[in-house]
């Protein structure tokens, strides 16, 4: 603990904090006339300080393009970009205080470790003795000290991400933006970055906007995130906002394994509704926060929050049971429905005691409580 | 009996894998004849009958006297007076040697400096295009350098395009007297050796990776910034392979400073080419010549020896 350097540690991001990053209607277009490629539509989104903020979609989806655009590379067709307060979208990348960890990390091959992270601090005129003190302040906040004079080309993938780490927080940016950084690296690498990521946040007290399409990264290391398509923000929200009650079609796709059901709108209060079920079953459900769907709507309840059960009246749904996975920690049972489609229950594995589940076999399906969700289109 | 047997085998191997290597060995250098006898022709042989006949007596109509005589060698610094054979030091050897090394410089830097944009330019073009480019680059290396020369001659003479053109715009009252000046020799040899500027530095931009130069203004380094911490340090094997390809042959111009300079204006090439021609004295000229190598040959040398020291510095 004696070791810890000089920096601030500063709670854990709440709503009361100032915001950071206020993006309004921005949109970014590349190309002309028919060839118009709208990589981003009309999005705000606003980040809070020292929240980890995760951009997370499929590629192609805007999320690097906006990333780039609040680092300064692109610059917005229309909307504004506000970093505490100030307008920030004319301002070229230099004169921006953010900072961005690249996907291949772009350090500076001609250069030393020591030097590349000394190189924003350099630039930015501070005198030597704080420049030195700061590298090694960084490179042992990154656990890299002893290598600090060596070439980049002489270290490894994963201590090339930490070098790009330590020179992207060393001129203690206000918002720190992460290309796809973990991608690169090898699973275990990846775990262990991602713990020290969040260390790092913990530790720096700096915002950080991190871009990513693996979902499972996205939902262990964000306070919140956005989920992206097509240039457009779908759903905002904490992981278990996002994971629990996608808004729609796409988020619930994209981000876990879930089940689609057909379903008839009865009636809404409070923010739940009662829907029937091609099943005959009447089950309450989650309604999204823009409802624009009535009557017949679509229904998602991931494979986890149901269960199997004796088929009989009080099963939800009812079917037969055509495979039956092992994972190890669970099992995954596909039910093919009486009135139709599949249905995938999780059920986690218990040692000692079997399911007694297997292909062929009549089963019903339970929900729990709340997990239905209605969808928005 | 097995024994004898397998160990006459044995023998019988090992003079085969004699055999063989001395095979290897013939091939080898029945391989690389061709280019041997191209580098013993074409380099070594000259070099070799230059500096024979640097050590010879001049003949008295061009050509050489054979038997021992230091005076080509003498003569480049020195001047003997032909009534009393007294011997005083004369630099004009020196000014014309000193005269070919400014303009060789002041030709490269400006090659450097147009040629750097340039190559920057074409480097950040999609790549489909940049072959385009490269083409356009290269195509005066087809017209023949002299008629190039007699091209740039028509330009800037004093009735030439320029001047007509700065007339007419009313900038000038007077034609400026462009051709046969030192900036004449220059402007020539910055268009000739240009190409050879531009090729190597695109071969090292083309290779430059540019989310480092994002990477450089993402650490508030400003363009000027970027320029000289991250790109010049990265091209640098460019711009000083571009510069010794275009700093030597400039060293030896001929055409060139002959016709732009007109004549008054001598370069190196210039003064070996009068001592084999009009100033018949062979040895001298062999002796000039091999001066010029050598000192190209230790720039070379200073340049490689910098350039491996830096690496193992880094290394």
């Amino acid at each position: 603990m004696a070791e810890r350097p000089p920096l601030a540690v500063t709670e854990a991001s709440s709503s009361d904090k100032p915001i950071a990053i206020d993006i309004r209607l921005v949109s970014k277009h590349f190309g002309f006339a028919q060839d118009i490629v709208r990589a981003l539509d009309d999005v705000s989104l606003t980040i809070r300080e020292n929240e980890f903020f995760t951009l997370l979609g499929p590629s192609g989806c805007g999320k690097t393009t906006l990333l780039r655009l609040i680092a300064g590379f692109e610059h917005p067709t229309q909307g504004r970009i506000i970093l505490y307060g100030e307008d920030i979208s004319p301002l070229p990348p230099y004169r921006r205080p953010v900072n961005t960890v690249f996907q291949n990390y772009a350090l500076f091959p001609h250069l030393t470790v020591g030097e590349n992270v000394g190189f924003g601090l350099e630039m930015l005129g501070r005198p030597k003795a704080e420049v030195e003190a700061t590298v090694s302040n960084m490179l042992r906040l990154v656990r890299m000290q002893e290598l600090m004079n060596r070439r980049v080309s002489q270290i490894s993938g994963g201590q090339q991400q930490r070098v790009a780490l330590a020179r992207a927080l060393a001129p203690r940016p206000k918002v720190l933006l992460l290309d796809e950084s973990l991608s690169a690296l090898d699973l275990k690498l990846r775990k262990e970055m991602q713990i020290e990521l969040k260390r790092l946040q913990h530790e720096t007290g700096i915002t950080f906007v991190f871009v990513t399409h693996d979902q499972e990264e996205a939902l262990t290391m964000s306070d919140r995130l956005a989920v992206m398509d097509r240039g457009r923000i779908l759903q905002i929200g904490s992981p278990h906002d996002i994971y629990d009650r996608p808004q729609n079609r796409f988020v619930a796709n994209f981000i876990g394994e879930t089940n689609f059901l057909k379903a008839e709108m009865l009636e809404v209060a409070g923010g739940m509704a009662k829907v029937k079920l091609d099943s005959g079953s009447i089950v309450s459900a989650h309604v999204p926060d823009d409802l624009a769907a009535q009557g017949k709507v679509t229904i998602v309840v991931r494979p986890e929050h149901a269960s199997l059960v004796s088929p009989g009246p009080l099963a939800t749904l009812s079917g037969v049971l055509e495979h039956v996975v092992f994972f190890g920690t669970d099992t995954h049972y596909h039910v093919r429905l009486d009135q139709g489609g599949e249905f995938i229950v999780r059920q986690q594995n218990d040692r000692g005691k079997s399911q007694g589940w297997s292909t062929g076999m009549r089963a019903g399906i339970l929900f729990d409580g709340d997990a239905a969700q209605i969808l928005s289109d | 009996m097995v024994d004898t047997a397998l160990s006459g085998l044995g023998h019988h191997a090992g003079e085969q894998a004699v055999r063989a290597r001395r095979r290897d060995i013939v091939n080898r250098w029945l391989l690389s004849a061709p280019a041997l006898i191209i580098i013993a022709f074409a380099a070594i042989g000259p070099l070799f009958i230059m500096a024979v006949y640097s050590f010879l007596a001049k003949g008295p109509y061009g050509g050489v006297i054979w038997h021992f005589s230091t005076e080509g060698w003498y003569r480049l610094l020195f001047e003997r007076d032909i009534f009393d054979d007294t011997v005083s030091f004369a630099d004009a050897h020196l000014t014309i040697f000193w005269r070919s090394a400014k303009l060789s410089l002041a030709t490269t830097l400006l090659a450097l400096l147009f040629g750097f944009p340039t190559a920057y330019f074409i480097a950040t073009r999609p790549e489909r295009y940049r072959e385009l480019w490269l083409f356009l680059i290269t195509i005066p290396f087809w017209t023949n350098l002299l008629i190039r020369t007699f091209a740039i001659m028509e330009v800037i003479r004093n009735e030439g395009l320029l001047n007509s053109l700065l007339l007419k715009l009313g900038l000038i009252e007077h034609p400026l007297q462009l051709l046969f000046t030192d900036f004449a020799i220059m402007l020539g040899m910055v268009y000739v050796y240009l190409p050879l500027m531009v090729l190597p530095l695109y071969a090292s931009m083309e290779k430059l990776d540019f989310r480092l130069i994002e990477a450089g203004y993402d650490l508030y380094a400003n363009r000027f910034q970027v320029l000289r911490r991250i790109i010049i340090p990265l091209v640098k094997p460019g711009i000083i392979a571009g510069s010794i390809l275009v700093f030597i042959p400039s060293l030896g111009a001929y055409v060139t400073p002959r016709v732009l300079g007109g004549g008054k204006n001598m370069m190196l090439g210039n003064l070996i080419e009068l001592q084999f021609g009009q100033g018949r004295n062979w040895p001298l000229g062999a002796a000039l010549a091999i001066t010029l190598m050598s000192v190209v040959m230790i720039a070379l040398l200073v340049y490689v020896r910098s350039a491996s020291r830096s690496a193992t510095s880094h290394g």
